[in-house]
């Protein structure tokens, strides 16, 4: 028996053991990890009242801390908060930290490994502590304009890059929030606040969920300009090819019936060229596209475009990844997510990122906001520079798909985003939601002969009029504004 | 462990010293907290700490008179963990709470009990008597939480609560001791015959399935409190409680396997069958999952906050009352290990687990050294259930198993587990006092024990065990093992 009370003995050590590794474990092993978990409020609430480093934009400050209180001798202010809500995110006490406040945390607090030396000067001065500043990309001037072109009340987004470089120019949604509200020291109200907001649909809260990055949306006939690509990349089509042109396509065993848009010029012909297919947008030539060269085919193409990817680590702010169905599809499925309906969705920062890639000779940047971190005596600590993201189409289909989406907005529906005397690429897509509502798309770029500037817009949830409206038209402001016209 | 010391010593006098310390060491927690609030050395201060060292200098005396042999370092210990657990829950009383002080209460009552327990038990060997009142205590202790009328319905998803007036008491805390005094008296009168039948299967010998009864039983009450009283915990510590028991009964592995087999079995089926189980498990393997950590009932938060918190803690801590333990949901009960780990540190929350780690070694201890077979049985399964409670809280809380409600034994706050385990304490205490005392070759009064005066060594070829029989007297089959 006493044996038996022996190795029972020696059982409940052995527990014991376990649980000191446990212990060790979480208090010092995995302790760093714990500490760096975006859900740790320990961390914001111990330095949540330093002097944390400012996000700039254009020169000017538009998230900052200011001198708060006795208690808390430093309040996190944002100066134009709803224009940026969506690319600074918020910094709260109680909910953790959103966009660059997340993403950027290291450097602004002054605790990043390059700030090392910095905090030991400060240790040994008996300065505040500090953090650094992150400049952005952003144009101010493009920013308030993209964020204007969204009516108040309706959901959109709008991104504006520089396709050489994936600098991010502007990059706007509606409905946007003021991030002082959750930033309040006022536990409280900070709670009502976040409660109201959340339950707000569309509102660009976490970025990976809702906005420019987060929202996924069915991309509709902007979805065809993967189809060409795909479609010239195979070898089996090029330039001249004649596609056919069906007002509508039968499925075999089903009732569906896949039309043309009636409303265009696209029942005037039986067979189309590429440019007469983009120009129209047509939906049974990339349907029949998609038919011959199967699901696999297009699927490939849309990763090399970046669906089902992310988009590198210079933009900072979560994003959610857009897709392309992959489990098998039927005739019909296929014809209808080839043109973007059904299961297709698809950010605007996608979208943006797939146009960019068209226009800088197939080579897909990684999109960047951020311009320079700098340190309190504006050293700067970094300055990313440009990089490659992927490779989305070899430059001579690049080169093929601009000039036909030159053609679009030169002969074709996208022509209200026209700018006299500079050659603007685009297109366009109207994603039916079912419900008599649609997400209207424009995505283009110009000048097309050195593209400087690639524009996504999208409008959800509108009619075709109204889609029409704040689609091409505001393209053209942007383009306008940006190239200075 | 070292062979227990042939000499009989009382070792009072070290009690005392190490008693002083222990009180030091609670009040000094005490005076350190109160520091960080402002208001050190007020009259509330004096005035809970001396209740505390009286109380526990009046234990020191009765053990004195008593049970003059009992364990030296158990009281110690244990005045200690209580003494830091009422500083931290004074500690995380927020502006309006009176946590503290509920548990000083609680403390005294839980003592006082402990104390009266030693003072009229005088020998743990008379509890043999109650062997089926225990079990039938058991029982009712079990039941009355879901009866309509006295049970405090469903609180945080378990039924386990009972209302007095405007108390609640846990009475699955006190079935712990009773269901132990069952097991023990039951497997002392019949481990002969348990362990004579059986089949052998290779170097195992299993059980015949008749011997099986205890068994089942024991693994029916464990389900039954997961079932109806939706305890996880519970049902963990008084399988284990078994478990333990039967193996030090019978010395044979082949139940220890059988036991793990059936819990296994019965956590896989109650895993799929009850969602409260599926839950604990999902917010365990996937607490750093969104859903899992925003949802409302059964998320993860609760540990995730805690981990948080003891990665803050680090190696030193942050320092008592320096820290934010009060962002951990539960800080002053089932997290309070999270609270230690936190203020106290790696350093501190190993000092605290290391004197759980002596205190049922000491309780192990009393086992070894006491020669009546039912003592060593409730020693080897109170202390068992001791570091077996320590184990599933503090691996819940470390997440290295799904967190489970139980208390950790006299730091959390919580009147019912304060009391089971004070009197838990109040036992071993007896049992090492028989275990050191010098060997006492006199019988007990008649009466006083069960079987005293009969002399029958019981003989392996005995089918049924009178239950009266003399259980020290070892069988030809237990000197074979």
């Amino acid at each position: 028996m006493n044996q038996a009370i022996r190795n029972s003995w020696i059982a409940a050590i052995a527990m014991f053991v376990l649980i000191f590794g446990a212990l060790s474990y979480v208090q010092v092993v995995g302790a760093d990890e714990l500490k760096a978990n975006a859900w740790n409020r320990r961390a914001i609430l111990q330095n949540y009242c330093n002097d944390r480093g400012a996000i700039i934009v254009g020169g000017t400050p538009v998230a900052e801390s200011v001198p708060g209180s006795e208690s808390c001798k430093f309040q996190r202010t944002y100066s134009q908060p709803e224009l940026y809500a969506g690319i600074t995110g918020y910094f709260s006490k109680n909910y953790g930290l959103t966009g660059l406040e997340k993403s950027m945390n290291d450097v602004l607090a002054g605790s990043s490994d390059q700030q090392f030396l910095d905090r030991v000067g400060q240790l040994f001065l008996g300065n505040q502590p500090k953090g650094a500043s992150v400049e952005l990309t952003l144009d101010p001037k493009i920013q308030k304009l993209a964020y204007d072109l969204i009516p108040d009340g309706q959901r959109g987004s709008i991104v504006v890059t520089n396709p050489k470089t994936g600098a991010v120019l502007a990059m706007v949604s509606k409905p946007s929030y003021d991030p002082n509200l959750i930033a309040t020291q006022d536990a409280a109200a900070e709670q009502a606040n976040y409660n109201k907001l959340n339950a707000v649909p569309g509102i660009n809260l976490n970025q990976n969920v809702s906005g420019p990055t987060g929202a996924l949306l069915a991309p509709g006939s902007v979805f065809k300009l993967v189809d060409t690509a795909a479609a010239l990349g195979s070898g089996k089509y090029n330039k001249d090819s004649v596609l056919p042109n069906p007002a509508e396509m039968s499925f075999p065993g089903i009732d569906y019936k896949l039309p043309n848009y009636a409303g265009g010029n696209c029942y005037t012909r039986t067979t189309a060229s590429f440019a007469f297919a983009l120009q129209q947008s047509c939906n049974t030539p990339f349907a029949s596209i998609a038919q011959d060269l199967g699901q696999k085919a297009i699927a490939e193409q849309a990763g090399k475009f970046g669906f089902g990817q992310d988009f590198g680590d210079q933009l900072k702010l979560d994003s959610a990844p857009s897709f392309f169905p992959t489990e098998p599809l039927d005739a019909a499925g296929l014809a209808q997510s080839s043109i973007g309906q059904r299961d297709v969705r698809a950010t605007p920062l996608q979208i943006n990122t797939m146009t960019a890639a068209i226009a800088n000779d197939g080579v897909q940047m990684q999109p960047n906001l951020i311009k320079a971190v700098r340190a309190p005596d504006l050293r700067a600590i970094s300055e990313p520079k440009p990089q490659p993201l992927r490779t989305a189409t070899s430059p001579e289909v690049a080169r093929q798909i601009n000039e036909w989406m030159v053609s679009v907005v030169d002969d074709g529906i996208a022509s209200r985003a026209a700018v006299p005397g500079v050659q603007v690429a685009g297109k366009t897509g109207t994603a039916e939601l079912g419900n008599g509502l649609n997400n209207s798309w424009f995505t283009g770029f110009a000048p097309a002969n050195d593209p400087q500037v690639a524009v996504t817009i999208v409008m959800e949830g509108v009619d075709i009029t109204t889609g029409a409206n704040l689609t091409s038209p505001n393209a053209k402001k942007i383009f306008e504004a940006v190239l200075n016209k | 462990m070292t062979p227990i010391d042939p000499v009989a010593r009382p070792r009072r006098n070290v009690e005392l010293v190490l008693l002083v310390l222990a009180l030091a060491v609670g009040i000094g927690a005490q005076a350190l907290v109160g520091v960080d609030r402002q208001k050190a050395f007020d009259s509330d201060f004096w005035f809970q700490s001396g209740l505390l060292a009286l109380a526990a200098l009046a234990f020191h005396v009765v053990l004195r008179i008593r049970a003059k042999y009992a364990d030296p370092v158990i009281l110690p210990l244990v005045v200690a963990l209580n003494g830091l657990g009422l500083a931290m829950i004074h500690r995380l009383d927020r502006v309006g709470e009176d946590t503290g002080n509920n548990q000083l209460r609680w403390t005294l009552v839980a003592m006082a009990v402990a104390i009266a327990v030693i003072w009229f038990l005088k020998d743990h060997r008379i509890l043999r008597r109650f062997t089926y009142i225990s079990l039938a205590v058991s029982a009712v202790l079990l039941i009355l939480p879901l009866v309509p009328g006295i049970s405090a319905g469903e609180v945080l998803g378990a039924s386990v609560w009972i209302k007095i007036g405007s108390m609640t008491f846990q009475p699955g805390e006190i079935a712990k001791i009773t269901l132990a005094i069952f097991f023990a008296g039951y497997l002392s009168s019949n481990r002969d015959l348990i362990l004579l039948a059986g089949r052998k299967v290779g170097p195992v010998q299993f059980p015949r399935f008749k011997d099986m009864g205890p068994m089942i039983t024991a693994w029916l009450v464990s389900i039954g409190v997961l079932v109806f009283q939706r305890d996880l915990g519970t049902s963990i510590l008084f399988f284990g409680l078994f478990l333990v028991m039967i193996y030090v009964a019978t010395s044979r592995i082949s139940w220890v396997i059988i036991g793990l087999v059936l819990m296994v079995v019965g956590g896989f089926v109650a895993a799929q069958v009850f969602s409260h189980v599926a839950l604990r498990i999902d917010g365990w393997v996937n607490a750093f999952t969104p859903e899992v950590y925003g949802r409302e009932f059964g998320g993860s938060l609760q540990i995730v906050e805690g981990l948080f918190g003891m990665a803050n803690g680090g190696l030193v801590g942050t320092g008592l009352g320096q820290g934010r333990p009060n962002l951990v949901p539960f800080a002053n009960s089932d997290m309070i290990i999270a609270s230690f780990g936190e203020e106290l540190g790696l350093i501190g929350v190993f000092a605290i687990v290391l004197m759980y780690l002596l205190l049922f070694t000491r309780g192990f201890r009393a086992a070894l050294g006491t020669r009546d077979a039912f003592g060593k049985l409730l020693a080897t399964g109170l202390s068992f259930a001791i570091a077996l409670q320590c184990f599933v809280v503090i691996g819940g809380v470390t997440r290295l198993i799904p967190l489970t409600g139980l208390t950790t034994p006299f730091l959390a706050a919580g009147g019912s587990s304060l009391l089971a385990n004070w009197i838990i304490v109040g036992l071993l205490l007896m049992i090492s006092h028989t275990a050191r005392g010098p060997v006492d070759t006199t019988p007990l009064p008649p009466g006083q024990e069960p079987g005293a005066g009969r002399k029958f060594p019981a003989t392996p070829s005995k089918p049924a065990p009178d239950p009266r029989t003399n259980p020290d007297a070892p069988t030809e089959a237990v000197k074979q093992l």
